[in-house]
């Protein structure tokens, strides 16, 4: 696949971060995934569809990095009785494929790269997709992934699907997680409670 | 139509009601019992007015949204005149469902099965090959219709019976808390246009009616977010607290957090912020309402449970949809309130930190909603206790059985009112 080349940051680091991401959360171990987020984090679970302005119309999760902070500290209290016990967690992530990366000098994007899934286009603000700078850093990766996840509790076991957009920046040389938007596959229909990290 | 309902049980006999609910305790099969169940949509869901959705859902001629009161799939549809309609999702041919979209704009709608059409009013206008039917092509058939329909402030309500009591008889003391919350729109209108959450709840749909009204468990349910963001909330529901709990007859119910808001006296502090913070919005609302405004600004938005579906929680509304004994769906979305920019963006981002499947507040309602469930299949003790503040109830000015921020008036109410529907002929 030629847009790894075209990436910084190649296809297996991605995926060792994508994992990791992956057991922070199954594992709630909240401090290491709030680490993981940049200052400018925003964190979206759609509701019914994601061709929707998240800023006008109810979303399932939409929390920039404030309410990311909030929702940790909520959980920390021990006293969120819908992760108290917490959810016993393991999810698996696939097909991860980079939808957009830093062009490295003398290298173009493959118009294929370009016309596929376009990841996001209700980004408040509007921004187009794919490689931009950001003010704070650098040139973001567009990272796209399948995952299914198994959820044990006292209610019974649910099976969760979907798809996740990433976007990676590199800081002070460490990846970190811009923005995370989990399009479930039954988004449109009655979900259960969703309280543990997703 | 018909709307009656094949008696799923008629075999077996009904349940006393009037033992099992009693003025200060209520038995726990009512919250397990299929058959009870069965009876409560033919009694209550099927006969009573319900809450099935809101006219700013449907603005323009054409305009239909799919709906639901139980398990009844229904079509709410406006007409060419602008009239609302309530249909039923069933062919009258071969039963299949008319409508696979939830919302849209049409003027018809055409059965996928046999191509059968009709109109949004729910009128036969076609079907193919006419020649089968041997007539001019006229059939006296048609959709299913919800015989009654009624709206207050945009809150569409449907009954399936074709007579009874009307809808401002049915929502009686309640209707000024919806005309309290479309006040707070300089244009005088609610929206109920921001989407809607679904939250799959195994629990039955009691368990949440009560818990709406209920100003004993925020302090604990809600520990955790009260805690974290520091949340005036809290002191609202408190033992100290001046609120009161009111029974609004007719199963209706209010927690009145306006003698807290007056002690305050604070515009905008029931939005948890500062009339600096929103300041056209406050301009506008002087504007319209002169000297008046004042009052509406520092007591702010109702906390009512409206029997048997509707909750208005200040700016979210919730429709509860009761699937069986042991299971329910929770659809709840932000107010948007016509003329209000300034507050409906943040409306919308509270409603999503709050309520829905992952809601900072919701989730955990909906764990103790789960867990009472379970609890109630206990064996023992049988019964669930109603009792907190009927010693120290009173009456109001307006002749409504009040009690203080954490008593169980509300669930007394609700209960008076199940058991008359409950016990009533069929």
């Amino acid at each position: 696949m030629t847009a790894v080349a075209v990436s910084e940051l190649d296809l297996r680091q991605i995926e060792q971060f994508l994992y990791r991401e992956a057991r922070y959360a199954d594992e709630h171990d909240y401090d290491a995934w709030e680490a993981l987020w940049t200052d400018d984090a925003l964190y979206w679970v759609p509701a019914g569809a994601d061709a929707v302005d998240p800023t006008s119309q109810m979303s399932v999760i939409y929390d920039n990095r404030s309410r990311i902070s909030t929702r940790l500290k909520q959980l920390r209290t021990g006293k969120r009785h819908s992760q108290s016990p917490p959810s016993s967690l393991r999810r698996v992530i696939s097909n991860v494929e980079v939808l957009s990366g830093e062009v490295l000098s003398g290298e173009v994007l493959s118009g294929e790269v370009l016309s596929g899934e376009v990841p996001d286009g209700q980004v408040p603000g509007g921004e187009v997709p794919g490689v931009e700078m950001r003010g704070g850093g650098g040139a973001e990766t567009i990272v796209g992934a399948n995952f299914m996840l198994a959820e044990s509790r006292a209610r019974g076991t649910e099976i969760w699907a979907g798809r996740t957009t990433y976007r990676l920046r590199v800081v002070d040389g460490e990846i970190r997680l811009a923005y995370k938007k989990v399009l479930l596959v039954n988004c449109d229909q009655p979900l259960p409670t969703l309280a543990f990290l997703i | 139509m018909t709307a009656t309902v094949r008696g799923t049980a008629a075999s077996m006999p009904r349940p006393d009601y009037a033992t099992l609910i009693q003025s200060d305790r209520v038995h726990g099969s009512l919250y397990t019992s299929e058959q009870i169940f069965a009876e409560e949509l033919e009694r209550i869901w099927y006969r009573t007015w319900v809450y099935i959705g809101h006219a700013s859902e449907v603005p323009e001629p054409g305009d239909y949204v799919r709906k639901s009161v139980g398990p009844q799939d229904l079509i709410m549809t406006r007409d060419r005149d602008g009239g609302l309609h309530v249909l039923l999702n069933r062919c009258a041919h071969r039963a299949n469902l008319v409508c696979e979209d939830a919302r849209g704009n049409s003027k018809s709608f055409r059965c996928p099965y046999h191509g059968w059409t009709y109109r949004n009013t729910g009128e036969l206008i076609g079907y193919p090959y006419r020649q089968g039917y041997e007539g001019n092509g006229k059939l006296d058939l048609a959709m299913g219709r919800v015989p009654r329909v009624d709206s207050y402030h945009g809150f569409v309500f449907g009954s399936f019976a074709a007579d009874g009591p009307t809808l401002a008889e049915h929502l009686g003391a309640a209707a000024g808390e919806i005309d309290r919350l479309a006040r707070l729109s300089p244009d005088g209108q609610v929206q109920l246009n921001a989407g809607w959450l679904k939250h799959r709840t195994r629990a039955n749909w009691k368990l949440l009616a009560e818990n709406e009204t209920d100003g004993y468990h925020p302090q604990f349910v809600h520990s955790s977010i009260f805690s974290v963001t520091g949340s005036p909330i809290a002191a609202l529901y408190s033992d100290k607290s001046s609120a009161v709990t009111r029974n609004l007859g007719n199963g209706h119910s209010e927690n009145d957090l306006r003698p807290e808001f007056r002690n305050f006296g604070e515009p905008m502090r029931w939005f948890g912020t500062t009339q600096a913070r929103v300041p056209d919005y406050v301009a506008r609302m002087r504007e319209v309402h002169g000297e008046a405004a004042e009052q509406i600004l520092v007591e702010g938005a109702p906390h009512v449970m409206i029997f048997p579906n509707l909750f208005i929680a200040e700016i979210q509304v919730f429709v509860i949809q009761p699937l069986s004994a042991g299971e329910c769906i929770q659809h709840s979305t932000a107010v948007q309130l016509k003329g209000a920019p300034e507050l409906n963006k943040r409306m919308v981002s509270q409603s999503i930190g709050s309520v829905g499947p992952a809601g900072m507040l919701l989730a955990d309602d909906t764990e103790m909603y789960e867990r009472n469930q379970r609890g109630v299949a206990m064996l023992q003790p049988e019964w669930l206790d109603l009792r907190r503040g009927l010693h120290r109830e009173r009456v109001d000015e307006r002749g409504l059985t009040i009690g203080t921020a954490t008593d169980e008036t509300a669930m007394r109410g609700f209960w008076s009112h199940y058991r008359t529907l409950m016990e009533a002929a069929a």
